[in-house]
């Protein structure tokens, strides 16, 4: 077990490396100087400008930056804004906003999800099936940013159930609307999988045994079926907590939420590499880490996967 | 043995196995015959086809034509488009007619889901099949790269380059996403090839002397490609909302170019006065994503025997 | 449970005119068309017949298994000694299963749930079935195990059943299929998917059990092999329906049915030498499309003039001993 967490752990190095220096490529490839951005409209006298550019060592190679940078990171540093702030502390700031947006999210995806699922598989066929199965395609259908502001003015302005923006309510109530919507997408392709996986599972040989062995319905789908059908269901789930960080990007700016979502945008809008970056490596490693556990608790439910 | 009986039996398994393809579709051609869903499904993907292709037989102006600013905003004269005259559809911000509007903004988002589904596919068959069918180290490079591209957030990707090629236009962005598009369909071909890779009948036509290339061409392909198909089916659907979500963050298409993604992100600030900014392109674009998804849902269902 | 004590002279069990149809998207396809056969107590009656020929299904039907919908009963009656089964609601029916008629199946891997232990996987029946404790079931899962001599007992009921061999894993199948002593056994296919070797370990064991335990025991199979040594009587189905039923002696030694007379020549046998195989021409019916009249006739090499095709033979006792054969010319057929 702990070895195949170290063997995890060393896989993961080459992707950490390589999805952060092509992020730092792409960063690097932006048009546009970000000193003379810093410097605003005024002109720039040229000693400050080669000083600024050597401060943020924008004078050296990509490469011998892109190392600098990982040395930092190593420590911790996710290096320095364009303002100076540190970028570790500009994340801690923002970072809560979005952790409470995915959380509330994934716990809406989470719960509704595999009701719906269970409650369509169940009735296969029926009515409930029917409705979950259009209204889960109708949901990945319809972008999320429409679904997002339709959602904001209907419930949130006309009605008035839901704070429209900002976090002044707190969690949960501020991070409601914006969390079912940002979950809505995933809560779809859950709701779908748990009743595909739960209608291949009532199939299965071990069902039939189930039967012969005169169990109750009840206790053949509680005991038997569900914890079959859960197991690609929480992989999902695991993988999932990346896209809902990434997601935040469009749910943010719709609701404004101070997240990390929105920096990273605003980052890129004024070419604020560092920022980029460290924003970038930070979900890549949040990501990585998801899937590590997806493979841990993976081989917690279904016995006959071995850590190798 | 002679040689003619060799020939003769490589002749019949890959005939055999050709043949199997060939009637899996032939049968799934027949299930989806009597299907409503699938011929609703083609019946709006060939009006969304013809419009973008040919957006000149459902209306006489072209796009941005005879636009009056003051006509901007003119709302339509009747809910029922089809009891209207004139401009069924009213104007939009620019005071050009709506529908004509609606009409050309088809073709961007048909063009974009075809190309980057093209890319991706195309990419993921080769990769996949290389990466499935020798394994070793090239498997190693391909899916480590597959890793790194995973771990970088589709939408923060595609901001950051677009936003470095700030004047991209239908094609460019189509080369940028589909060059982000490709892992998750490699993985999937890659995951088909192995399954396929170790089947009875390659072994028996590798024994029989057939070489990687046909084996390749005549027995993995064709037995390996019908879900990665119908993923790409689906696909086409997701990357057009895709189109839309970068066009409302300000990176997608920019004006003059006409898509629903723009017409639904200028619409968001108007929304609460003038919903038919909103409501008309999103019913379009939700009808040809639904319709992808649908048409592949279809499809695979009917691959698929044991869903009969 | 409150069966009333049947009359003297009851079978244990009792399958008559069972008719079970499988309906998919308009069509209808007739697996069982008429079987009737019964099982004394004690006795082992084997059920042989080539794949799809419905002994599967029949015997899903007498457990109360079938997948419905597809699968329907739609006519017969099922009595588990004078109580007839088809009609009980559910809630008794279940009653039933486990605990009266067992059941065990061809493929012990997915017919185990791969997630749950397999001590636990016993355990439950006599948890659900007799609100035994937990700790109590566990401890008599261990008991069964060790019965059905599976090593180590104690030690492997916490393992799942993929870390089992297939042989172990049809032993705790059984230990499951007893864990309640039920009064009938159905095995369906439970050697097919074994070595040669463990088969017969296997038959041997069902066998002893099901004397020490003075059950009665259905064996459902398709190779005649298999239940020579073990079974009482044989009922041969084709096409949904006994084509003949008699003691396993007579049936091997003096077959009735044309059928069974193909059956045994087709494979080969320690005690003729040098003898020719040969195959029974053609292919199983179709049977969304069965043959009118004999429903083997198109195969048959005695078939002859319109009576094959016409008209459909009646189960009847040709011998006068118990030796039942549904053949137009059966008589023809024992003289050889």
């Amino acid at each position: 077990m702990w070895r195949f967490v170290l063997r995890r752990l060393l896989q993961m190095v080459p992707v950490v490396l390589g999805t952060t220096f092509l992020i730092y490529v792409l960063v690097f490839a932006l048009p546009g100087d970000p000193i003379r951005v810093l410097g605003g409209d005024k002109p720039m006298p040229p000693s400050v400008y080669e000083a600024l550019r050597h401060h943020y060592h924008l004078d050296e190679p990509l490469v011998v930056q892109y190392g600098r940078y990982l040395l930092g990171l190593f420590r911790g540093d996710f290096g320095e804004t364009l303002n100076g702030q540190s970028v570790s502390s500009l994340m801690a700031s923002s970072w809560t906003v979005t952790a409470q947006l995915a959380l509330t999210a994934w716990i809406f995806e989470l719960g509704m999800g595999i009701a719906l699922g269970v409650w369509a598989g169940l009735r296969k066929g029926g009515i409930v099936d029917s409705l979950v199965l259009s209204g889960t395609t109708f949901v990945i259908a319809v972008p999320q940013f429409v679904l997002g502001y339709s959602a904001q003015l209907v419930f949130g302005l006309k009605l008035g159930l839901f704070p429209t923006v900002g976090t002044d309510d707190g969690w949960p109530y501020s991070y409601l609307l914006p969390g079912m919507i940002l979950g809505s997408l995933s809560l779809a392709y859950i709701a779908r999988l748990t009743r595909t996986s739960l209608v291949e599972n009532m199939r299965a040989d071990y069902v039939r045994t189930a039967l012969a062995k005169g169990l109750p319905r009840r206790r053949i789908v509680v005991r038997h079926t569900l914890r079959n059908s859960l197991i690609p269901v929480v992989t999902y789930l695991g993988i999932d907590l990346g896209n809902l960080l990434a997601g935040a990007i469009i749910i943010e700016g719709i609701f404004n939420l101070p997240g990390i979502g929105q920096q990273v945008f605003l980052a890129i809008q004024v070419k604020d590499g560092p920022t980029v970056v460290g924003i970038s490596t930070f979900l890549v490693l949040i990501y990585l880490a998801a899937n590590l556990v997806v493979d841990i608790v993976y081989g917690a439910l279904d016995p006959r996967i071995r850590y190798e | 043995m002679s040689e003619t009986a060799d020939t003769l039996a490589v002749a019949q398994t890959g005939s055999e196995v050709v043949g199997a393809s060939a009637s899996l579709w032939s049968d799934a051609w027949r299930e989806l015959r009597r299907r409503v869903m699938f011929w609703v499904s083609v019946a709006i993907l060939l009006a969304m086809g013809l419009m973008a292709a040919f957006p000149a037989l459902f209306t006489d102006r072209g796009s941005n034509d005879r636009c009056d600013v003051k006509l901007a905003k003119h709302r339509p004269p009747s809910w029922n488009p089809f009891a209207a005259r004139g401009h069924p559809f009213g104007y939009d911000t620019h005071g050009c007619d709506y529908w004509a509007q609606i009409v050309h903004g088809a073709r961007a988002p048909m063009i974009v889901g075809f190309v980057v589904t093209g890319i991706a596919l195309s990419l993921a068959i080769v990769l996949g099949s290389l990466s499935g069918y020798f394994g070793r180290w090239l498997d190693t490079i391909i899916s480590r790269l597959t890793d790194i591209l995973f771990g970088l957030p589709l939408v923060l990707g595609a901001l950051v380059i677009l936003t470095a090629f700030p004047d991209h236009g239908v094609w460019t962005m189509s080369l940028v996403l589909g060059v982000l598009w490709w892992p998750t369909m490699t993985r999937l071909m890659r995951g088909q090839v192995l399954s396929v890779r170790d089947a009875d009948y390659v072994q028996a036509a590798r024994m029989l002397g057939a070489g990687d290339v046909r084996i390749m061409a005549r027995h993995i392909l064709p037995n390996a490609i019908a879900p990665v198909f119908v993923y790409a089916m689906l696909n086409v659907g997701v990357v057009i909302g895709y189109e839309a979500t970068l066009d409302y963050l300000g990176v997608g298409l920019q004006y003059p170019t006409v898509s629903w993604g723009l017409q639904l992100s200028q619409a968001q600030e108007l929304f609460v006065d003038y919903p038919y900014l909103l409501i008309y392109p999103a019913i379009l674009l939700t009808a040809t994503v639904l319709s992808f998804l649908l048409l592949g849902d279809a499809v695979r269902d009917a691959l698929d025997p044991k869903l009969r | 449970m409150n069966t009333p004590d049947p009359a003297p002279g009851t079978p244990l069990l009792q399958v008559d005119d069972l008719h079970v149809e499988f309906r998919m998207r308009g069509s209808t396809v007739g697996a069982v068309n008429g079987l009737s056969y019964r099982l004394e107590e004690g006795e082992t009656v084997a059920i042989l017949g080539e794949s799809g020929s419905g002994k599967s299904v029949s015997a899903q039907a007498v457990m109360g298994i079938l997948d419905t919908p597809p699968a329907r009963v739609t006519k017969g009656a099922v009595r588990f000694r004078g109580t007839e089964l088809l009609g009980l609601p559910e809630k008794r029916r279940r009653t039933y299963r486990g605990a009266k008629i067992a059941m065990i199946f061809q493929d012990a891997l997915s017919a185990l749930n791969p997630v749950h232990r397999v001590g636990d996987q016993i355990a439950e029946m006599l948890i659900v079935h007799r609100g035994m404790s937990r700790r109590d079931a566990r401890k008599r899962a261990i008991e069964l195990m060790d019965h059905v001599r599976i090593p180590s007992a104690a030690s492997r009921a916490g393992d799942h059943p993929h870390q089992f061999s297939g042989g172990m894993r049809q032993r705790v199948m059984i230990a499951m299929a007893l864990a309640l002593e039920p009064d009938v056994l159905i095995a369906d296919e439970p050697t097919t998917a074994l070595d040669v070797t463990v088969q017969a370990q296997i038959m041997k064991l069902l066998s002893d059990l099901q004397e020490e335990m003075a059950m009665g025991l259905i064996l459902i199979t398709h190779d005649l092999g298999v239940v020579a040594d073990v079974a009482d009587r044989i009922v041969v189905m084709y096409a949904g329906r006994a084509v003949e039923e008699a003691a396993v002696k007579d049936l091997y030694a003096r077959p009735a049915h044309p059928y069974t007379e193909g059956l045994l020549a087709s494979v080969p046998r320690v005690d003729v030498r040098d003898r020719a195989l040969s195959p029974i021409k053609g292919a199983p019916p179709n049977l969304a499309a069965i043959p009118s009249g004999c429903p083997f006739h198109p195969r048959c090499p005695r078939a002859r003039e319109e009576r094959c095709a016409g008209e459909v033979p009646a189960l009847r006792d040709v011998t006068g001993t118990g030796h039942w054969s549904a053949c137009h010319y059966a008589e023809e057929v024992l003289g050889g």
